[in-house]
């Protein structure tokens, strides 16, 4: 049917990914290795949330897919953030 | 001819053999996700003993599985791309070289635990029941999360090794990949868990 629509990744673009998978993985372990306070695991979070993104978009093909799957991983990220959020507002303000 | 072709249905559908294991991978998600927010807000109530204990798990042997199990995702990847290309052996060989992987992972796991169950670090065990609430709810959860993630492991080596045996006898091949596309998400899903468990378990400050 839609075999235009099939993105083969290539095996190049493939290492690519992991190179930067692991190149952060270094730069966590470094960054908190060093002192910055509360910021440590704020930016440890974020690289986190950065390697992820790479995974979800490139080896779980959400960037090459047709778009139903990006909409709905969104949507379940958007209502995991709120539980995050209300949760924290509890515990911060009670 | 065209009776016969009514009697034969074929229900394959890629597109929405997809959005289930994609419901599937959700359910996993809040699963963790939930056990993450837990986390967080023992981490907030006791600051000083999670930041100790942490002190005992050792960063090279994480870094070490994180970085096998980043490895171990790209030749998934990998192999998805072999078998849309048309080379079978290749696919098998990336299939293959996953699993030994996640063995390899499990291995260290199991030096891991078992260095830390020899410090009589366990939960429940005296030593642990003598520190304060905010060690054992560390501990607790990191045997508790970790653990869960090894058994998500071991049932991706049984999923992996069930798609192996498809893509040898030709059930799942270049024109008919779902299987091993869902496989693959799974194996990925494993790799994103096990990217927010290591800070949080290993490097928090």
């Amino acid at each position: 049917m839609s075999e235009h629509k099939n993105h083969i990744s290539s095996y190049k673009s493939h290492i690519v990914v992991l190179l930067s998978l692991i190149m952060l993985t270094i730069l966590t372990v470094t960054i908190t290795s060093v002192h910055l306070g509360p910021f440590n695991t704020a930016a440890a979070m974020l690289i986190a949330s950065v390697k992820a993104a790479i995974v979800l978009l490139y080896f779980m093909h959400l960037k090459f897919d047709e778009k139903i799957y990006r909409f709905m991983v969104t949507l379940v990220l958007a209502i995991y953030a709120v539980v995050i959020i209300i949760t924290f507002f509890d515990y911060l303000y009670r | 001819m065209e009776q016969n072709h009514t009697e034969h249905v074929d229900h394959f559908d890629p597109v929405a053999s997809k959005i289930g294991m994609w419901l599937f991978i959700f359910t996993e998600i809040l699963l963790f996700g939930g056990l993450f927010i837990v986390y967080s807000v023992y981490r907030y109530k006791h600051p000083v003993e999670f930041h100790l204990a942490h002190q005992e798990l050792d960063v090279t042997i994480g870094l070490i599985n994180t970085i096998i199990l980043l490895v171990s995702s790209m030749t998934v990847a990998m192999s998805i791309t072999a078998l849309q290309t048309g080379n079978k052996k290749l696919t098998l060989i990336f299939i293959a070289v996953t699993i030994l992987l996640a063995l390899v992972f499990l291995v260290n796991k199991y030096f891991e635990w078992g260095a830390k169950i020899h410090h009589d670090i366990y939960p429940g065990s005296e030593f642990l029941m003598s520190l304060s609430k905010g060690d054992m709810l560390f501990f607790g959860l990191y045997f508790f999360m970790t653990g869960l993630h090894a058994i998500h492991i071991i049932v991706g080596v049984a999923l992996l090794g069930v798609v192996f045996a498809k893509v040898k006898n030709g059930s799942v091949n270049q024109n008919r990949f779902s299987l091993l596309e869902n496989g693959g998400l799974y194996w990925h899903l494993v790799d994103l868990i096990w990217i927010f468990l290591f800070p949080l378990f290993y490097l928090i400050h």
